[in-house]
């Protein structure tokens, strides 16, 4: 059953459709799918039965069904258009949108799968149609043209097999990427030479991670063995993506149709729902059991009353013989399925239509406010879904990340220390240091030719440990950064910017790294002198180590490793150096609020060197557990490091984040920080941002602290009144574990929550991206089931903001993925202010007052029927947008869905009912025996009040229409589409 | 340039609207204003109650009840089995003489007009004079669209025919001289039933549209054609008192207009000849007559001045609590 795996775990793709040679492995014919992208969701013979099940599948749309179906089958008291006109207006106006939706998904298709695409077969580029590629089939792609399907790199027009990329589309993301050929097949220039290519590749299956491939490719030549090399998300161009900055590039499709990663990430979000339609839907069940139970009494009280023989059935109303014959229970049945149609409008047909319409057209007021636009971004606030808005107005808690969130993620280098000496970099220096003056630190009092070394090798460190790209034009898109004297046409472009306020610093302590060309990093030092390094391996940046390093061959010949990361990740592997003055410097840093990072190297000999390549290709050419093998060779390598120094980077607030945070905390909101930074670091951006106050007494639950023994005592021991909560990523995971393995005897999650909920602020550090979402996720499971809103920037977020009740991204920095992600998007962390005090504020009043008053307007509309039963057989907010933001307390009154709590509910009820009797006995007694008009003619002859259009019937719905409309703007705030709008819900 | 152009592309419009500033009038409900407010509304409330209260009062009215329950009654010995065409006399008399048109109506009790089948057993094409639903009345007369012989009813339904048929003539009894009262049957209906609901076919005579084929409805002695003999313009589906009929009645206990007395009563002995022909014990209804003048305010009806004088006093009352509570207080300016 061998073969069966392969086959599940992955694909082995014939480049150009050529066989192996025989011998090599079984020939597995693999069937892909074509290259047609397929978004449209209905086709023209299942339109209208797909579509329709699926709007019935709403419970609203199915009552109304039910209702027209008895309306059809039974007698009657209203006509079946009464239900079925607007049911059906509903269902098609909304088949109709979907409907034109899916049209124009069609016309996108088919756009996308006839555009033309150039295939080399048998030598020649031949152009056929998108749709046509193949799984195999080579494709040529021209500069600014988009890939038209996921491609491995074989070459490309730049001599050194790179290409540049942009992922806008995807990710959001702008700066241009860099992709790299198959090292084998970089040098094929022309289509005859692509195309005597003889290899295969072999990949895992389609998986809908943009950043994750595993992959490797055998090439075959006369009568060897298969060279094989590895293949990453470095060789996978996706489909997309734009190619720039190169002529051309030959690529072979490995994932086609909606097997690419960009099909596979089309899957559409969960909905969300709010609270108020929560609310909603319990009320409508109330409704239905009033609906229900005046049906069973009306029944019952018929047959009671029709007991007397003389009411039964009088001379002038005889039944037809049919009726007679009925038996008594389908006669029964009958009339109470009557009286349900009957009263049926108590449930009211246009609210689901009303309130989505209500928020779908509300929510541009969100697009619309000039205040949330942003000068810089030139955009305002984006609303990628309506359904929330008034769940804005009930957050009680709020998850925010810290960098890029409350921070600019605009990196300014500070300083660095270069064992215990401090270089603080001017802006005006032109290629000064000023180490001399500027050194603070001097502890230090080792030989200088020691410091010298130290000092040159920690300023190369910085050159090259890095993945910055330089571009040399203003063209392009993407961060601009960095003032350029004498070059101003080149600025560096990193997807890190700590790393990009590195680069530049060290630019003005007179180390420029110039470019990397064929593998060599060309450096220009203080004496303005190139100094070229071969670049030999980059161990990239990951989450979980927190570190990076690259080796490098200088033109002595030396093999050096490079390491810059998280103090946490680097002291450990230290052997030498000044790691105490490196330590208190770091440490003194961190509690400023700055960005720390060590730098270390250590000198590796020619054997230690090809033991490392050695791990590092193995690990490169798995295929299963890529990530876990290349992390252990990671972990061999970078060890017995030399300790060098450290950097600071200051991460400046975002303009009025301290405001806004303080606002949040009068609104009664509780504020989490949730960061993959450093304790020291996170906890001073609390400080500055007002998120701790200087009063605040701080619990520290991290690791450095607490060890697990004595975790339960600090939980345990705890009682004060304002205090701050810092807990780390490793004692989190260490809480909620607890739970799970020792159920029984200590339940740290339940008190952790309860101290939690004392606070007044939490900070959780060292978290990685998954933590983020428990947290949110344990919130939200807790026992008062609060309302959470989420807000980030970077993709780390994306998992928090999907999780949370609320999820609203800032278009920031580090790419478009969270924006891409979040119900709603905004430019800076200022504006959630106003969108949760003012925007949240108003539109929870608006839809709670709606949904009341469309309960209110039905009782007032169907009790008069009810009784009848028996006899016959402005534009004002009520607080301004100023009032709202100058004091945020007042979010406290609407806290916790208090407008659509189940006594106002009853009010409104009540009201309804009262109004109702009012109007229909008012009416009542005014007909009673009188004439009316003055020519003697009596208006209470002419009554029959379920037809509409006769007087009694008349009056009672004119004063009722009258009432209900002005009892709108007296009572309550709504806008000045509310009447006419309830006006139009009434007819 | 274009990133200039692109910002003013997304800039969001400023106006009133997209930034929710639209003008809104708030009321400042200060005791300044509350407190003279209401006892202005109160006291207009309480002047239009009095004069509705005044007029309602002004206004005669007189009621008999004719069923003939009472062994005393005048109509019990109509109320037999099997009496046909019984005539009994209702005397009365007036001390107030009824001042301007005086209206004459017909009341019937614990008659359900608004019994949902009741009211719907009608055929309204036909009765807008459409020949073709002579032939086949809409199924919502049943049980009364087609006789036993299975000839189609004209006029079909319930309603028209358990049309009323009591008739009234009234007699001024002065001394020995018995002068009858002029009583006007014309423009009691409706306006609207009259010329646009109802209509006759333009077959002239109308007896040629009904005869063909069509039978009268159960209940009634003649057909449609012939309801007034005195009038020929006055039959078919446009005769006044079939009309009246035909607008059913809201409530079980109603009045239907019958006649008008343009010349009002004056003092003196009257005697009413009611010929008795509707049963009504059958179901415990009862059956009057009544004569009422009207006002510029319509029929007599204290409720309206009653609700009104009420909701007046208890606005000039709450404006006095309002005002002891404000003096005692002496609220600060509200801010």
């Amino acid at each position: 059953c061998v073969g069966e795996e392969i086959w599940v775990d992955s694909r082995t793709v014939y480049i150009g459709h050529k066989e192996p040679p025989p011998g090599a492995e079984a020939y597995i014919l693999q069937r892909y799918p074509d290259n047609r992208i397929v978004s449209s969701k209905y086709t023209f013979w299942n339109f209208i039965p797909k579509n329709l099940f699926e709007q019935f599948r709403r419970i609203a749309n199915f009552y109304f069904l039910g209702i027209f179906l008895v309306q059809l089958i039974i007698d009657t008291p209203t006509s079946p258009v009464t239900s079925g006109l607007p049911l059906f207006f509903v269902i098609t106006v909304t088949a109709i949108k979907q409907g034109y939706e899916d049209w124009l998904r069609h016309k996108a298709d088919c756009s996308i799968n006839e555009c033309p695409v150039d295939v080399v077969q048998q030598g020649k580029v031949v152009r056929t149609q998108s749709h046509k590629l193949r799984v195999g089939d080579i494709v040529v792609v021209r500069e600014d043209e988009t890939f038209p399907c996921d491609l491995i790199l074989l070459s490309s027009s730049r001599h050194d097999g790179t290409c540049y990329v942009t992922t806008a589309s995807l990710d959001g993301e702008s700066s241009h990427k860099t992709y790299y050929a198959v090292q084998d097949t970089m040098a094929f220039r022309t289509e005859q030479e692509v195309d005597s290519l003889h290899a295969t590749i072999e990949c895992e299956q389609p998986q809908p991670d943009l950043y994750k491939f595993v992959g490797r490719i055998n090439i075959y030549k006369d009568k060897e063995e298969p060279v094989a090399r590895p293949l990453g998300a470095e060789n996978l161009l996706l489909r997309g993506a734009t190619l720039k900055n190169t002529q051309h590039i030959y690529a072979v499709a490995v994932y086609t149709g909606m097997e690419t990663k960009m099909a596979l990430n089309y899957q559409s979000k969960s909905q969300k729902r709010s609270a108020v339609e929560k609310s909603m839907n319990a009320f409508l069940i109330v409704y239905l059991c009033i609906l229900i139970s005046k049906a069973v009494i009306n029944t019952v009280l018929k047959y009671a009353w029709q007991w007397s023989p003389d009411r039964d059935e009088p001379w002038y109303n005889h039944r037809t013989e049919n009726e007679r014959q009925r038996h008594m229970v389908i006669r029964a049945f009958t009339d109470f399925l009557a009286f349900m149609v009957l009263f049926n409008y108590i449930i009211p047909v246009s609210m689901y239509v009303t309130v989505e319409m209500q928020k779908f057209l509300g929510s541009y007021f969100i697009t619309w406010d000039e205040e949330m636009f942003d000068e810089e971004l030139g955009e305002g606030a984006q609303v990628n879904t309506s359904d929330l808005n008034e769940e804005l107005g009930q957050v009680e808690y709020v998850f925010t990340d810290k960098t890029g969130t409350l921070t600019e993620n605009n990196m300014e280098f500070i300083e660095c220390c270069v064992d215990g000496n401090v270089y603080i970099p001017h802006a005006i220096c032109n290629g000064q240091i000023l180490s001399a003056a500027s050194s603070i630190d001097m502890i230090d009092s080792s030989p200088g030719g020691y410091r010298r070394e130290h000092e040159d090798l920690f300023f190369r460190a910085l050159c090259l440990c890095h993945t910055v790209q330089v571009k040399e034009e203003e063209t392009v898109d993407g961060i601009k950064r960095g003032i350029h004297q004498g070059r101003p046409t080149s600025f560096y472009i990193s997807s890190s910017p700590d790393e990009v306020a590195l680069v530049e610093g060290m630019k003005r302590l007179g180390y420029t790294y110039l470019r990397l060309k064929d593998n060599y990093m060309e450096i220009l030092n203080k004496d303005d002198d190139i100094e070229r390094f071969e670049l030999l391996h980059v161990l990239n940046f990951d989450s979980v180590r927190r570190r990076m390093s690259v080796i490098v061959k200088s033109s002595s010949g030396e093999y050096l490793l490079f390491c810059k990361g998280a103090d946490s990740s680097i002291f450990p592997r230290v052997v030498s150096g000044k790691v105490e003055q490196v330590k208190a410097r770091v440490e003194q840093n961190a509690i400023e609020g700055l960005r720390t990072l060590c730098v270390a190297y250590r000198r590796l000999s020619e054997c230690e060197y090809q033991e490392a390549c050695h791990h590092l290709n193995e690990a490169k050419l798995a295929l299963q557990d890529r990530e876990q093998r290349l992390a252990q060779a990671y972990d061999i390598i970078e060890k017995d490091f030399v300790l060098l120094g450290a950097t600071a980077v200051e991460d400046r607030l975002q303009e009025k984040a301290a405001d806004t945070i303080e606002s949040l905390h009068k609104a009664g909101m509780k504020v989490w920080v949730l960061t993959g930074d450093k304790m020291e670091t996170a906890a001073a951006t609390c400080y500055a941002s007002k998120l701790f106050r200087r009063s605040t007494q701080i619990l520290e639950l991290t690791k450095k602290r607490t060890e697990e023994q004595s975790l339960h005592d600090v939980l345990l021991s705890v009682d004060c009144l304002d205090f701050g909560l810092i807990i780390d990523g490793a004692t989190l995971s260490a809480v909620l574990k607890a739970n799970q393995e020792r159920a029984g005897s200590g339940n740290y999650r339940e008190i952790f929550l309860e101290i939690c909920r004392n606070c007044s602020a939490v900070l959780c550090c060292r978290m990685a991206p998954l933590q983020k979402a428990q947290i949110v996720k344990l919130i939200k499971a807790s026992k008062e089931h609060p309302i959470t809103l989420a807000i980030g920037d970077g993709a780390n977020d994306v998992s928090m903001i999907l999780e949370a009740h609320v999820g609203i991204g800032i278009m920031g920095k580090e790419g478009r993925q969270a924006a891409r992600n979040s119900d709603y998007a905004i430019p800076k962390f200022k504006h959630l202010k106003k969108m949760l005090l003012v925007h949240g504020h108003y539109y929870y009043i608006r839809i709670a007052e709606l949904v009341q008053y469309f309960f209110y307007k039905n009782v007032c509309f169907i009790f008069p029927q009810f009784l009848y039963q028996f006899f016959c057989g402005f534009s004002q907010q009520h607080i301004t947008m100023e009032t709202l933001k100058r004091d945020p307390s007042l979010y406290r009154d609407i806290a916790k869905n208090s407008l659509l709590r189940w006594p106002v509910f009853l009010y409104w009820t009540c009201l309804g009912v009262f109004d109702a009797v009012i109007f229909f006995f008012g009416a009542y007694f005014l007909f009673d025996n009188t004439t009316f008009t003055s020519n003697g003619q009596l208006m209470t002859t002419n009554t029959q009040m379920m037809f509409g259009n006769w007087t009694f019937g008349t009056l009672v719905f004119t004063v009722l229409v009258f009432t209900v409309c002005f009892s709108l703007p007296w009572t309550h705030t709504t806008g000045p589409g509310s009447i006419t709008l309830s006006s139009g819900g009434l007819s | 340039m274009g990133k200039e152009e692109q910002e003013l592309a997304n800039r969001p419009d400023n106006t009133a609207f997209t930034q929710q500033r639209l003008p809104a009038w708030q009321p400042m409900l200060s005791a300044g204003i509350v407190i003279p407010g209401f006892v202005l509304i109160g006291l207009a409330f309480i002047g239009i109650g009095v004069a509705l209260f005044i007029t309602s009062r002004s206004i005669q009215v007189l009621e008999f009840d004719y069923t003939g329950v009472e062994q005393n009654s005048p109509c019990f010995n109509c109320t037999g089995q099997k009496v046909l065409n019984c005539v009994c006399n209702l005397d009365f008399s007036i001390d107030r003489p009824f001042t301007g048109t005086v209206f004459f109506y017909y009341g019937l009790s614990n008659y359900f007009q608004n019994f949902r089948k009741y009211s719907v057993s009608k055929d309204d094409s036909q009765l807008y004079g459409d020949i073709t639903y002579f032939k086949s009345p809409s199924v919502t007369c049943s049980p009364y669209d087609y006789d036993s012989n299975n000839q189609p009813i004209v006029p079909c339904g319930s309603i028209a025919n358990s049309m009323f048929n009591d008739t009234f003539k009234l007699n001024n009894i002065n001394g020995s001289k018995v002068d009858l009262v002029p009583l006007d049957g014309k423009g009691i209906a409706w306006w609207t039933d009259y010329n646009i609901k109802y209509r006759n076919p333009s077959i002239t005579p109308l007896k040629n549209a009904f005869n063909s084929n069509t039978v009268k409805p159960i209940f009634w002695s003649k057909p449609a054609y012939e309801l007034d003999t005195t009038d020929p313009a006055n039959n078919g589906f446009i005769n006044q008192d079939f009309l009246v009929w035909m607008r059913r009645a809201a409530l079980p206990n109603f009045r239907k207009l019958y006649r008008r007395i343009d010349k009002g009563l004056p003092i003196g002995n009257y005697s009413l000849a009611i010929s008795y022909n509707y049963p009504v014990l059958s179901f415990n209804g009862r059956k009057k007559v009544v004569f009422s003048n009207v006002s510029w305010m319509g029929g007599k009806n204290e409720f309206l001045g009653i609700a009104y004088l009420v909701i007046g006093s208890m606005c000039v009352f709450m404006s006095i609590v309002m005002l002891i509570v404000y003096a005692k207080f002496k609220f600060p300016e509200e801010d």
